[in-house]
Formats: C-alpha cells, sequence, structure tokens
C-alpha cells in the first residue's frame, strides 16, 4: 500500500498547481423532507472534500453521521424526495441537477461505488455472471453479448473467484458473503472508473475475509488507478489504508487532515474520544477505555450550537451559541490581547472552538474525558486451580440436519456445528471464545444455555451434571447462569416496559412482588439507568441502553455465570467502550465468571483473562490472553491476529497481513485430517511427508507454551512472537 | 423514536401502569384512511341500532297498501313487492350483517392465532399435525358445506350456525401467516431469554408471541370481518344464507336484484350501504396493515 | 427428489379422498332425494319412488355405510354414479368442467396482467396522483360483493341495450340459443356472450393482482440491488423494470396460480347470474334438486383444482427463484 501522504508544508501552494480533483464535494447538504408531519431530517450538512487521481480518502462517522448518504447523493442515488443542494464535481463537471440518464451514463463508468451488505446487494434472481456482463454491456452497447460474457469471466478472476468461468453461472445465494463482494468489487471495476466509493466493504466480513478485501481493493485501485472514498465506522480499517481522513458527525465534517495529523494529533474532542474508545488488540494494558456520555442528536431537530457539546468534555456555555466551522487548528483562539492567533502548518481543519486551547495542551483523550475507575477483583490473586469451576465442558458435540430447498424442504447432511469441545470456566474469570461466523460459538452457548442432555459429551454447570437433571432442578439451576445477547434490538420484548422485562425472571423464579419492585430498581441503578426509565419501552432507549437493560435483566436472579454473546458488536465504538467499562466493572463487583463469546478480538484482549480460539466446531488453541495475543501458537491464531487491522497508521504501514486464502469451508462437509489444512499458511511451506501428516491425522489439542496454553496443530509454533 | 438521555440523577417514582394500546393507538391516527373507516364504522353502527328504532315499522311487517313502492314519507326507502318497508328491512340486515362480520372475525382469528402459534413454536409432530388439519379444511368444499347444511339456519339463534361454519372455513390463511411469524420470532433473542430463564412454553406464547403480533392479528380480523360480511351476501344470493324470519344485508339485496332496473330502491339502498359497509372496514384493516406491518413498510424512512 | 415428490402427491391423494368422502356423506344425510321423486306430479307410488332410488345408490332405506361403499367403488374406477334423473355424473362433469374454465381462464389472465401492470407502477409511483387513483380504484372494486359487480353490469348492460334499442351487449347464456352458423359466426356469437361475465371476474381479480402486485413491488423498491444496479450504470426505470419487477413477479404468479384454483367455486355466482352452465351453476341447481352424486362430484372437482393449483404454484415458484430451486 502507498505510505504517502500528501500532507506536506506546502500543501497551499501546490493546491494551485495540482490538476483537477477527480471528485469535488462542495457544501453539500441533503435533506429528507417529512411527511406526515413528521420533521424534517437533514442528513447532510455541509460537506466538502476533494479526491485527487489515485488518492485514498476517508470518511469516519458513526452510525446516522451521514457519510453514506453524502455518497450517495454523489452518486445520484438518492430517492426523489431527498432534497440536494451544494456541488459535487466529477473532473470538474457538475453532477447535481444532471437528469438520471445523464447520470447513469457516468455511474459504473467514471464513478462507481461498492456497498456494505454484500448479501442483498446482487439481484437474487440472475447469475453473478450476467450481473457483471451486464455492467460490462450497459456502458458498452455495441460490444456484444459474448465480448461482455468474455470481460465478466476475466473480472472474476481478477477478483480471485476460483474456476471463474464455471463460477459465472452461479446464483448469488450460492456464493459466500466475501465471494459476493468480490463480484461487487468486480462490478465496481468493470469498466476502469476514476473514482471508487466504498461504503463500508468489510463491515459484515469476517476479519480473516476482511483482510482478504482490503487486499483487493488495494489491487483494484492499482490496476484503475482509480481514486477511492472509503466510508467506514472502524477506525482500524482506514488507518493502513487512507491518505487522509474526514471525521463526520451528525451530518457535518468536524475534523479533516492526513492520517497521522488525525491519528496522532486530533484536536477535536469527538475524534479523540473516538480513539480512545477503541480497544487496542496491540496493547497489553490499555486500562479502562474512554466513554463518550450520550448519544449523538436526532438529526431532525439539532440545537443550534455545537451538535457535540452535550457529549464533550469540553463544552462551554459559547459551544451552544452557534456550530463552530471547520477551521485549521486554533484560528478561532482569542489570545488574552484579544489578538487571533493563526497556526496553519497543514491540512488539518478542525471544528471546535478550542481546538487551539486542546493543541497548545497537547491534550489527549485520557486528559479531558473522565476515565472510570475499575475496582480491581478480589479473586485475581488467588491461584486459578483453587478457583471453584463455575462451567465444565466435556467433549461437546452438537450436529444439525442440513436442510435443503425451502419449498420442497429435506434433509441432504449433517453440519457437524460443534464437534467435541472441552473447557472450563472458574470463579470471576472470563473466557472469551472467539472464531469467525459458521465456527460454532453460538451453537456452543445455545447447547449450554439448554441444560440439556448433550449429543454426546458432558456439561457441567456449579459441578453438576445437566444431563442428570430433573426438570425441577434445572429450573432453579437456571437462577445460576444467565445470558445476554447481541442484538439489543431484538432481546428485550418490544411490548414490555422496562420494568416487566426485568422483573420477568424474577416472576417467573416466583419472588414476591415487593421484592420485584426492590430488586428491578436496585437493578437499574446498578447497570447506570434511572429508576424513572422503568415505565419506558425498549424502542425509546438507544442501543447501548438497551445492552445496559439486557444485563440487567441477566443479573436480576443474581448469577454466578453470565454467558455474553457478542455484547458490544452491533454498538456503537463511543457506546460500546461505556458497555465494556460496565461489564469489567460489576464482574470486580460481584464476582461474575463470563463466558464472552466475540469475533472482536480487539474487544476480547481487553476483557478477556482466558482464549479459546474455534475453527469448523473445535477448539484449536486456548490459553492465558497474554499468551495467545503474545505468541499465538497455531496458525490459524496467528492468521485472525494479524489480520486485525491497528487503529494506528504507522504502525499499520509497518504490519505484514498474513491473508489466509478461501472462505470457511462448509461445517457440513469438513476436510480430513486438521481442518484447517486447506487455509493455512503454514501448510503450503512443509514438506511433503509432513502435509501428508496434515491431511489424515487429526491433530489433538497439546499444551505448548506453558501458562496451560494448548493448541490443535502437528506443527505448532513455540515462543513465536507476533503483532 | 424518541432517545432517553442518559443521567445518573436519582428519581425514585411509583411507575404508572404501562400503556400498551398507546403506541398503537397512535400509529392509527397517523393514518387518514383509518379516520375515515371508523368514521363510517361508526356512522353505520349507529344507523343499524337506531333504524329500526326510529322506523315506524316493524320488522317484517308488510305494508298491503303499498306494494313495490318508491320513497314516500311513510317508508323511507320505498316497499319492495309484498309490502316490506326497505328502510326497516336495510337497517335490520346492517344490524345482523354487521354482527355475523365481528363474530366471524373473533372467532377465526382466534383459531388462526392459537393453531399458528402453537404449530410454529413448538414445531414438530405438533406443527405437522396443526398444518394438516389447516391443509384439509382449505380443501373442503366450504361453499358445498355451507349451501348443505344451509337448512340449518333457520329457527332461532340458526344464523349463529352460520356464523360458526363461516368462521371454520376462514382461519387458515390467517394462521399460515401466524405460524410463519411464530417460527421467525421464535428465534427472536427475547424468545431465547425467556425459555433461559425458564418461563414454561405456553407462557411464552401468550406472553412474548402473541401479544407482539396483536397487531397484524387485529389488521388481519378486519378484512377477516369484510370476507364475511360479502361471504354471507353471497350465500343470501342463492338462499343459502341467514334464513328468515332474520334479515341481513345479503338477503335483502337478494329479493332486490331482481328490480333493480324497475324499481332501484329496493336494490340500490342495501347495496350502497353494504359496499360503505365494507369500505369503511378494508379501509381501517388495510390502513392497520399498512401502519403495523413490518415487512409492508413504506419507502419513506 | 422423485421420493419427495411421491409423497407430497400421496398427501394430496389422502385429502382430496376425505374432503370428497365428506362432501358425500354430508350430502348423503342432509338431502332427500326421495322428496324430489315425491314431489313429482302425478307423485309415484312409493314402491316406484324406492325402486328408482335404489337404482340410482340413493335409498334413505340403505344403510348410510353400504350406499357410501357402492359409490366409493364407482369412484375409484372414475364412475360418479348417476344424476337424479339417471345421467351419468362422470360425462357431464368435463362438459361443465369446461365451461367453467374457459371462462376462468380469459378472466384471471386478463385480470392479472392489468393488475400487476397498474400494481407495479402504482408501487414506483408511491403516494402519487396515480397511485391514489389505482389503490382508490381497487379498493372500491375489492368492497363490492362480485355478486353486486355482476348484477349491477348486468342491469348497465340492459340499459344500455335499450338505450340503442337493440341487443348490443349479451348477457344472458354461453351462446344463443338455437344459433345455426358456420365455425366464424358460432365463435363471434360465444366471444360476444363471453365479454360481460369474463368482465365480472376480470374487474375483480384486478383489484386484488393490483393491491398484491403494489405490495410486493414495494418490498423490493428499496431493496439494494435496485440500487446496485443503478450504481452499475443503469437508469432508474430499467433497474426498476429489469431487476424489481422481475424479483417481485415470483410471488405474484404463485398467487396467480392460486386463484386460478381457487376460482372454480369463486365463478359460482357469475356462472349462475349470467346463465354460465359451469360447474358452480350445476351445482346450485343439483343441491336444489336433492342431487347428492352432483354434489358429491363437484366437490372433488373443487378439491383436485385446489389441490392441483397449490402443487403448481409450489413447483412454478421453485422454477421461477433459484434460492427455492433445488
Amino acid at each position: 500500500m502507498s505510505t504517502e501522504t500528501i500532507v506536506d508544508s506546502a500543501a497551499a501552494d501546490s493546491e494551485r498547481t495540482r490538476p483537477t480533483p477527480v471528485l469535488e464535494v462542495t457544501d453539500l447538504t441533503v435533506t429528507f423532507r417529512g411527511f406526515n408531519n413528521n420533521p424534517d431530517v437533514k442528513a447532510v450538512r455541509g460537506v466538502s472534500y476533494a479526491v485527487h487521481r489515485g488518492e485514498v480518502l476517508g470518511i469516519v462517522g458513526e452510525s446516522g453521521s451521514g457519510k453514506s448518504v453524502s455518497s450517495m447523493a454523489a452518486m445520484g442515488l438518492l430517492p426523489d424526495h431527498a432534497e440536494i443542494t451544494g456541488s459535487v464535481r466529477l473532473h470538474g463537471e457538475e453532477l447535481l441537477g444532471k437528469s438520471d440518464r445523464e447520470m447513469a451514463r457516468k455511474r459504473g463508468k467514471v464513478i462507481s461505488m461498492v456497498f456494505q451488505d454484500p448479501l442483498s446487494g446482487l439481484t437474487p434472481v440472475y447469475t453473478v455472471g450476467d450481473q457483471l456482463a451486464e455492467a460490462v454491456m450497459v456502458h458498452n452497447p455495441k460490444g456484444g453479448k459474448a465480448k461482455a460474457r468474455a470481460r465478466a469471466v476475466e473480472l472474476l478472476e481478477l477478483v480471485g473467484i476460483p474456476n471463474p468461468a464455471e463460477r459465472y453461472r452461479s446464483f448469488p445465494h450460492e456464493f459466500s458473503g466475501g465471494m459476493r463482494q468480490r463480484v461487487m468489487i468486480a462490478m465496481a471495476m468493470a469498466n476502469d472508473p476514476d473514482v471508487i466509493i466504498c461504503d463500508e466493504p468489510t463491515t459484515a466480513l469476517d476479519v480473516t475475509i476482511q483482510a482478504q478485501i482490503l487486499d483487493l481493493l488495494r489491487t483494484a485501485q492499482r490496476e484503475t488507478g482509480a481514486a477511492i472514498v472509503m466510508i467506514t465506522h472502524d477506525l482500524g480499517v482506514v488507518a493502513g489504508f487512507v491518505d487522509r481522513l474526514l471525521v463526520m458527525y451528525a451530518g457535518r465534517p468536524v475534523e479533516i487532515g492526513s492520517v497521522d495529523e488525525i491519528y496522532y494529533s486530533s484536536r477535536m474532542p469527538y475524534t479523540m474520544g473516538l480513539l480512545g474508545a477503541v480497544p487496542r488488540m496491540d496493547l497489553e494494558d490499555q486500562g479502562a477505555l474512554v466513554p463518550i456520555k450520550g448519544n449523538p442528536p436526532s438529526l431532525s431537530a439539532l440545537p443550534p450550537g455545537c451538535p457535540f457539546a452535550p457529549r464533550c468534555p469540553l463544552a462551554q456555555p459559547e459551544c451552544d451559541d452557534s456550530e463552530p466551522d471547520l477551521l485549521p487548528v486554533g484560528s478561532a483562539v482569542r489570545t488574552e490581547d484579544g489578538r487571533t492567533r493563526v497556526r496553519d502548518d497543514g491540512e488539518q481543519r478542525v471544528a471546535c472552538i478550542r481546538s487551539g486551547e486542546i493543541d497548545a495542551n497537547r491534550w489527549t483523550a485520557q486528559d479531558i474525558y473522565p476515565v472510570p475507575e475499575i475496582p480491581e477483583a478480589e479473586a485475581a490473586s488467588a491461584r486459578r486451580e483453587d478457583l471453584p469451576e463455575v462451567l465444565r465442558v466435556r467433549d461437546l458435540i452438537k450436529h444439525h440436519p442440513l436442510m435443503k430447498g425451502s419449498v420442497f424442504k429435506r434433509r441432504v447432511g449433517t453440519v457437524y456445528a460443534v464437534d467435541g469441545i472441552d473447557f472450563d470456566i472458574r470463579e470471576g474469570e472470563t473466557l472469551a471464545l472467539v472464531g469467525e461466523s459458521g465456527c460454532g460459538k453460538s451453537s456452543t452457548l445455545m447447547e449450554v444455555m439448554g441444560l440439556e442432555k448433550p449429543e454426546r459429551g458432558s456439561i457441567e454447570v456449579m459441578g453438576r451434571e445437566v444431563g442428570s437433571l430433573s426438570r425441577s432442578e434445572r429450573f432453579s439451576l437456571r437462577r445460576d447462569m444467565q445470558i445476554v445477547f447481541q442484538d439489543p434490538m431484538s432481546s428485550l420484548d418490544p411490548r414490555m416496559t422496562v420494568f416487566d422485562i426485568i422483573a420477568e425472571p424474577l416472576r417467573t423464579h416466583r419472588v414476591g412482588a415487593q421484592a420485584v419492585t426492590e430488586r428491578v430498581y436496585e437493578l437499574l441503578r446498578l447497570v447506570g439507568l434511572n429508576t424513572e426509565h422503568a415505565t419506558r419501552f425498549p424502542a425509546e432507549f438507544s442501543g447501548g441502553q438497551r445492552q445496559r437493560i439486557g444485563i440487567a435483566r441477566a443479573l436480576a436472579l443474581e448469577p454466578k455465570l453470565l454467558v455474553l454473546d457478542e455484547p458490544v458488536s452491533a454498538l456503537d465504538v463511543s457506546i460500546q467502550a461505556g458497555v465494556v467499562n460496565l461489564l469489567e466493572e460489576l464482574q470486580a463487583k460481584l464476582g461474575l465468571a463470563y463466558l464472552f463469546v466475540a469475533h472482536d478480538l480487539s474487544v476480547v484482549r481487553h476483557i478477556a483473562d482466558r482464549v479459546a480460539v474455534m475453527y469448523l466446531g473445535k477448539v484449536v488453541e486456548i490459553g492465558a490472553t497474554k499468551a495467545i495475543y503474545e505468541h499465538p501458537s497455531h496458525p490459524y491464531t496467528q492468521a485472525l491476529l494479524s489480520a486485525i487491522p491497528v487503529p494506528d497508521p504507522e504502525r499499520e504501514r509497518s504490519r505484514t497481513h498474513i491473508v489466509l486464502e478461501g472462505d470457511l469451508p462448509s461445517p457440513a462437509n469438513p476436510p480430513s485430517g486438521c481442518s484447517f489444512r486447506t487455509r493455512c499458511q503454514k501448510f503450503i511451506t512443509l514438506q511433503e511427508s509432513d502435509q501428508e501428516q496434515c491431511m489424515s491425522a487429526e491433530p489433538r489439542i497439546l499444551p505448548t507454551n506453558g501458562d496451560d496454553q494448548a493448541s490443535a496443530c502437528h506443527f505448532a509454533e513455540r515462543q513465536a512472537g507476533l503483532v | 423514536m424518541t432517545t432517553v438521555t442518559e443521567t445518573t440523577q436519582d428519581v425514585p417514582a411509583s411507575p404508572p401502569a404501562p400503556n400498551r394500546i398507546k403506541d398503537l393507538a397512535r400509529q392509527l391516527i397517523a393514518t387518514r384512511r383509518v379516520i375515515v373507516g371508523i368514521v363510517i364504522l361508526v356512522l353505520l353502527t349507529l344507523f343499524a341500532l337506531l333504524g329500526p328504532v326510529i322506523s315506524p315499522w316493524n320488522v317484517g311487517e308488510r305494508d298491503y297498501t303499498a306494494l313495490l313502492q318508491g320513497i314516500s314519507p311513510d317508508h323511507w326507502f320505498g316497499t319492495n313487492r309484498t309490502g316490506l318497508d326497505i328502510f326497516t328491512q336495510t337497517t335490520a340486515g346492517l344490524q345482523k350483517s354487521l354482527l355475523i362480520g365481528l363474530l366471524v372475525a373473533l372467532i377465526s382469528t382466534v383459531v388462526a392465532a392459537l393453531v399458528g402459534a402453537f404449530a410454529g413454536y413448538f414445531g414438530g409432530f405438533t406443527d405437522r399435525a396443526l398444518t394438516w388439519i389447516a391443509d384439509l379444511a382449505l380443501v373442503l368444499p366450504s361453499f358445498v358445506i355451507l349451501a348443505i347444511l344451509s337448512r340449518h339456519f333457520v329457527g332461532n339463534g340458526g344464523w349463529l350456525i352460520l356464523v360458526v361454519l363461516l368462521a371454520a372455513f376462514s382461519w387458515m390463511v390467517t394462521s399460515k401467516m401466524v405460524r410463519g411469524l411464530t417460527i421467525s420470532l421464535r428465534e427472536r433473542e427475547y424468545i431465547h431469554a425467556a425459555r433461559f430463564m425458564g418461563v414454561p412454553p405456553y407462557k411464552i406464547i401468550f406472553r412474548h408471541i402473541l401479544p407482539n403480533m396483536s397487531s397484524l392479528l387485529i389488521a388481519d380480523a378486519t378484512i377477516m370481518v369484510s370476507t364475511a360480511i360479502i361471504g354471507e351476501t353471497a350465500l343470501s344470493y342463492f338462499g343459502l344464507g341467514v334464513q328468515s324470519p332474520d334479515v341481513s344485508l345479503g338477503v335483502v339485496i337478494a329479493d332486490g336484484a331482481s328490480f333493480a332496473t324497475t324499481a332501484p330502491w329496493v336494490f340500490i339502498f342495501p347495496t350502497a350501504l353494504l359496499v360503505l359497509l365494507v369500505l369503511g372496514v378494508n379501509m381501517i384493516g388495510d390502513g392497520l396493515r399498512d401502519a403495523l406491518d413490518p415487512t409492508a413498510k413504506s419507502r419513506r424512512s | 427428489m422423485g421420493k419427495f415428490l411421491a409423497r407430497r402427491l400421496l398427501n394430496y391423494v389422502v385429502l382430496i379422498f376425505l374432503a370428497t368422502s365428506f362432501a358425500y356423506l354430508l350430502a348423503a344425510t342432509n338431502l332427500q332425494p326421495r322428496v324430489y321423486f315425491e314431489q313429482m306430479q302425478p307423485p309415484p307410488p312409493p314402491e316406484v319412488v324406492n325402486s328408482q332410488l335404489d337404482t340410482l345408490n340413493l335409498n334413505d332405506q340403505t344403510p348410510l355405510a353400504q350406499r357410501y361403499a357402492t359409490w366409493i367403488s364407482g369412484v375409484v374406477t372414475g364412475d360418479f354414479g348417476k344424476n337424479i334423473q339417471g345421467g351419468e355424473v362422470s360425462g357431464q362433469m368435463w362438459m361443465k368442467a369446461g365451461v367453467t374454465l374457459r371462462l376462468i381462464t380469459v378472466a384471471t389472465i386478463l385480470g392479472s396482467a392489468l393488475g400487476i401492470a397498474i400494481g407495479a407502477y402504482a408501487a414506483v409511483r408511491q403516494y402519487r396522483a396515480f397511485d391514489k387513483a389505482a389503490t382508490g380504484a381497487s379498493f372500491f372494486v375489492l368492497s363490492i360483493p362480485t355478486v353486486v359487480i355482476a348484477i349491477v353490469i348486468q342491469v348497465l348492460a340492459v340499459a344500455v341495450n335499450d338505450g340503442l334499442g337493440f341487443t348490443f351487449l349479451k348477457y344472458v347464456g354461453e351462446y344463443s340459443a338455437g344459433f345455426q352458423g358456420n365455425w366464424w359466426e358460432t365463435l363471434v356469437n360465444r366471444i360476444h356472450h363471453a365479454i360481460l361475465p369474463t368482465l365480472v371476474l376480470a374487474l375483480a381479480l384486478f383489484a386484488a393482482f393490483a393491491r398484491y402486485q403494489r405490495n410486493m413491488m414495494l418490498d423490493v423498491l428499496g431493496s439494494d440491488f435496485v440500487r446496485t444496479a443503478m450504481a452499475k450504470g443503469l437508469t432508474r426505470r430499467r433497474a426498476l423494470f429489469k431487476h424489481a419487477l422481475r424479483t417481485a413477479l415470483i410471488p405474484t404468479i404463485t398467487y396467480f396460480t392460486f386463484t386460478f384454483g381457487a376460482l372454480v367455486s369463486g365463478a359460482t355466482f357469475t356462472e349462475k347470474i349470467y346463465g354460465w352452465h359451469g360447474m358452480g351453476a350445476w351445482l346450485i341447481d343439483s343441491i336444489a334438486r336433492q342431487d347428492v352424486h352432483v354434489v358429491a362430484a363437484v366437490s372433488w372437482f373443487m378439491a383436485v383444482t385446489i389441490m392441483a393449483a397449490s402443487f403448481l404454484s409450489d413447483i412454478i415458484y421453485a422454477w421461477l427463484d433459484p434460492r427455492v430451486r433445488v
């Protein structure tokens, strides 16, 4: 990837001599008119940026910040009722106001787009090849069908689809998410565009696939020489990928600058908070995350002042007067003698009236945000072996029937969802179960929570084997283990009040009415909510607050084990930090044990004591968090860790990513021997006789580096540092 | 959506009773179609209740001095060939038609909700058995059965048999929809949560599953009201619906059909009222469905 | 796959068998063929009535189980027994079925084509004047029972004919009684008669299809794949037509097949009012004549069409939608 940044001291001069930007957006606003007395939604409020040939611009913001809408406006893809003002110039030619027919000639030819969700992005009833050929044909109808087809096969090959000629005839549902995203990129590349807008291109994908797609985007840029606008919420993804960065909040850019300026010397409290809130996979002891209080404002009723002021730790009364403009750092600051001091050394522009002050004091997120103190748990001092076991899983197996067809449904095979796993959790400890989607983490959780006799193996909760429990014993054992789900939207019954939701487990376990009321209010306070919230419905809360309600419900019966199923992955970064802190605090206060399931290894490093890495229904490596992250011994763990982008541009530039080949094999048809060998980066380097071993013998999980670290690889690496 | 701001100050308060219908009512009022429908329905109900009371004639009473007469001060909607007062007959018929529609909708929606929810939640044998019963009911020639059994509709309360039969043949499609919804709801995390805290299955169905599709069920029941009214009218046209001495709109229309050209008042008044009634009900039902069905979302968000 | 289809077909056969048997038993216990003969003028002596009923297998003095056994053994071989006047039910049934099928085929195709076109366009123009007009019109039509539509159109036809002074619109029968002419004239005469009843059915269907297609179309309009198609360089109109409509048509075609099956009984009113001797009209007449075997035969036919339609709609669905294809 290119490491050059376009910032230099002479930026202002070169601006004039530079060729016209490929895409230039000036003062863009997008307003969705409200119908039926609904207020207007001002989704974008004055966005300006320019990208030059070969340049990568990142646009970062949380959900609802207007980052996607602004690029859709540039593409002319917004519905008619969106009101767009300002200017969008492509090679100096104004696009706003062009008819749909004229825009259609530009779209896909000069400016193209890769969307977030590859699942619904392709028309389900046409083959991927035909859809790709259509993208070629539509801009070159005279080229003929045969030529378009040949080009489509060529493109499929270019984006790394194996057997392109054969896969041309596949339908989108026959492709995995990563392969669909490759097709989308092929479509965007089809006519050698000058700008490619990527709207969260990797958000819906697993880390190893994300690494593949980012790699591919770099290739695409090299091949086409196009300018890329990369829209994302993930500060890690952009760190190593973009040259310049635009941070958006509430429909407006709040900071813009070179990637190094933003990451190392952000002067806008929002950006600073955002960077402080990201859990870091590469730091051993990060301390508590920086939570940003509150929620983003509603775009239909914005206050007159700075939209971030209500959440800003540096807010002053003046902040509410008017919205700050995007200015060079410190330009709005008046020194005591009344003169305006302007500091201009670079491209960085900030929309904050206190940016000069921040700059002068060299403040960081830790300085301006109050960081909560998280008490140390008592148990931390005791030896692990001496603590009682809360959960022990031995040789657990869960096989589902594989059904095919939805009209003519029938069984065609078996999915080996969980295929013999062992682990244990001790009191007050956090075990993280990590792995990509389809590795069997969720099936494991469901088996554990179901408290039924497993198909094979055993589950012991609090030392009691669940298979042998009577109905009433099982019912009372449920008090000891509760679950918090991923999706705060669907984990709370929308028709129940918060009070009823939190009271449900208590009432189910026949707690008296008076005690229920007291306990519910106690729980609300415990998770940082107001007692007055009790009468409201879940829809009135933000994602982070809903997750707190879910946690309160799970804690109602004072469980000893809390199962956390991706509890923060659906939340925005600034909200996520608060929930992670809460979980850590609760664990310390209540001595809870956590079984934490996640795909985000950064959060895991932050919260877990021990980590178990799963691949195709098996645990491939398990051990203490520090050991796993510093000396991963299984090639899969190494690849997984290496695939995660780090929100640190310099470090990101110097890292080499291990990019795994292909997709996760189907859990209905796992490879023989070691199930990871088909994608293993180490396998290819082995001698033939060693490869034979990988293909025929299934590796057992054996201790590697001491510290109870164990991995299931015939050629496990011992003490090999990475990251 | 309003968002509660996160503050940590303590305000101890005893919670007022949660208002579950507030949400529904707000949605309702947002749709003009629903309001118009409700107004029509309320006016028609008043008309149906008051009509026979304020009319100088009794239901079934014949005025042999005025056979097939047009509108007059004595007979506000005219009379038919046998001297029956059309106004009285029509309002009485409207009453019965409304009653039939409401009862059929109520019974069949309850059956549909129970069958669909249990089939969808439990799956396996329960599902196969209930689905099979629904399939059988779909294949049974409902029209034939109603026609054959129509002679039992005679007499006091005979029309209730008609109601039960109409309901017996109109729950299947809704129950399939409920089953599908239940299957998708079953995988919702709050249902898992309830299961993992030990709530028994039947309680999950009544506490979490059915309330969460209640709005859809209401919308569907509304549509069912109009389907039942139309179905009864059709049966009555062949004399297979409500039997005398009971009257329904269908009976009045059927009587008047052959005079549609020669004595239009005999046909037009009951028909217009019927169309208005069905239109009103449909407007409510469709508006409700639009407003509440998450899948029938409007593109304007 | 073959085994699976066979199992499903077997299930259908069982359902059809049960439905037909149920209809037969209900008709045999509730209809009174004896009364039909006793009311003849002059009333025949009881022995004659009994022997008549015996030859037709309709005697209520014979145990029900025995009558049912005789009847069902005939049905298995394709013999649906005799009607109350002694004619063969099986032969008549195919004739009546032909009449009904001719009527509903044309009407469904017409009504659905129009409905789909208007519904799809209304969805594209959501909340605009066209959508409002289309929604209003289909709403209004859906609120009128078919019976009323049939009568009103007949009344209008009479008025038009009276106004013109000659029979411009035919509203009774399938063809003019005693009409003689070459095949061309016969065809014209039949089409002339078919216009109004077809219109009645098509009108009701149009409204249902317009509503349905509009909803289906709205579901896919906001889809990401439509946006993708536009991002490739398709105009909005072309993306909607080629990608959105094609996808939204799948459920509608399934619905179409199903409607067609259900319409065999749904056309009863139109047939009866316009004097077409189809299945529905036959059923109504035979109930009045206490004709048990015809009622059972019509029930069988209706059950078969419903099952066939639902089976066909499943197959078409699987064929059109690669996602559910096996």
